[in-house]
């Protein structure tokens, strides 16, 4: 399947809302010279990047429908979504 | 100091509520930490910096409290952000040494030294071993630590446990008392969504350790990221310190000392004082004023001018602690 890519850029994820088919493999670039984390929100969900410096990248391919509610962990009002429909 | 110098400016959203006096202070503040000293304070201001001074002969801040015997003094540093590599400060363990070095000469050999938390920029065991180490060197009975969101990245703050969690509780929570006073260290840079958050277990851990307390035995509360409302769109708030807040509301001088914001920062709320600390690494932009709270570049002399550390008095049976902020020499 295909991939799609967000962009970590002066703090904040673009796009915030996504929207992508089941089987999508996405993959976060950090484009800020501050380190970022793409972390799911609260406890259970399936982003766990680590400290992503300049350039550094993170993918997760989403095999469930749902939405995926994240943030930097270090950067807490950084806040995005990943809509995953069938 | 540096903090103090813009604070007449208006702050965006609630971090301003006290109406900004001579140099900042509001008239409040400025009666109450006259009161403290129960004396006349001259605030000096000299290259924009503004440094509070008994008038007379005995000294300044802890300094002044160590004149008494039996008197508690403590330092605060935050901030030092071990491991970070970028143009806002490219030598944060230079700076860090330097706050340490500036501790140990403070002229008396502090209680303990609370670092209030970002000991390390991205929580890498290399990064715990180098501050690990760097503190040791600390004159002073004691080191405690709470940690900062940048010691818990990726692990929910196992490493930094592992480290510096000995004796602590729940997540890295714990308080002890000395010298009459009741101290308590937060940790709300886990769970986090867009604020910092305490929890319910950590907020019932404050609750019964408050509860056997006297309403006239002083409270100072450390945690890394303000419990008072700074700037929330940076997530400079706590989302459920209200519930704390309430619990400290009987006691008749609570003192909550974080760090996070990079900059000094006071505010009084009744019977509760918040100081904002500096860092010792690098500085962040004033509420608002940058489109995020990024590294802010600064030329070398300002940045030394932007770090600093603080000294905390207390002589048994006053109201109020003495707070101090330096600069690093």
């Amino acid at each position: 399947m295909s991939g799609v890519a967000v962009t970590i850029r002066n703090f904040a994820f673009s796009p915030a809302t996504l929207k992508v088919p089941v089987g999508t493999t996405v993959t976060w670039t950090d484009q800020d010279t501050d380190t970022h984390t793409v972390t799911s929100t609260g406890s259970g969900g399936p982003l766990h990047s680590p400290a992503l410096a300049t350039h550094a990248t993170y993918s997760y391919r989403f095999t469930t429908p749902g939405t995926y509610a994240y943030l930097c962990t270090i950067h807490p009002f950084m806040t995005a979504e990943v809509e995953v429909t069938r | 100091m540096t903090g103090y110098r813009d604070a007449q400016d208006p702050v965006p959203d609630g971090a301003a509520d006290q109406p900004a006096g001579e140099h900042g202070m509001s008239r409040r503040q400025l009666m109450r930490h006259a009161g403290w000293f129960g004396g006349a304070v001259v605030l000096t201001v000299a290259a924009g910096e503004v440094t509070s001074r008994i008038a007379g002969p005995r000294g300044t801040g802890a300094e002044a409290v160590a004149a008494t015997g039996g008197a508690l003094r403590f330092v605060q540093v935050s901030d030092s952000h071990i491991g970070f590599h970028g143009p806002a400060n490219t030598d944060v363990a230079g700076s860090f040494t330097k706050a340490i070095d500036q501790v140990n000469a403070l002229g008396f050999r502090p209680d303990f030294v609370m670092h209030s938390g970002d000991l390390t920029h991205l929580s890498t065991a290399d990064q715990f071993d180098q501050v690990r180490q760097m503190m040791t060197r600390l004159r002073t009975d004691r080191v405690f630590t709470v940690p900062g969101e940048h010691d818990s990245i990726g692990d929910a703050g196992r490493a930094y446990r592992q480290i510096f969690g000995s004796g602590t509780l729940g997540d890295g929570w714990y308080s002890f008392d000395t010298h009459g006073v009741h101290f308590v260290a937060l940790v709300n840079t886990l769970s986090l969504e867009k604020l910092g958050h305490l929890g319910t277990e950590q907020i019932d851990f404050v609750r019964k350790d408050l509860s056997g307390l006297s309403s006239d035995t002083p409270i100072v509360v450390f945690s890394h990221i303000p419990l008072f409302a700074m700037y929330p769109q940076w997530g400079w708030s706590t989302d459920d310190a209200l519930k704390v807040i309430a619990l400290l509301r009987r006691f008749s001088s609570v003192t909550c000392l974080n760090g996070h914001v990079h900059q000094l920062f006071t505010k009084t709320e009744g019977n509760i004082t918040f100081h904002s600390a500096t860092t010792t690494a690098y500085p962040l932009p004033k509420p608002g004023r940058a489109p995020a709270p990024t590294p802010q570049v600064v030329p070398a002399r300002q940045l030394k001018a932007a770090l600093g550390i603080r000294t905390v008095g207390y002589r048994q049976g006053d109201r109020e602690l003495a707070v101090k902020d330096e600069r690093l020499a």
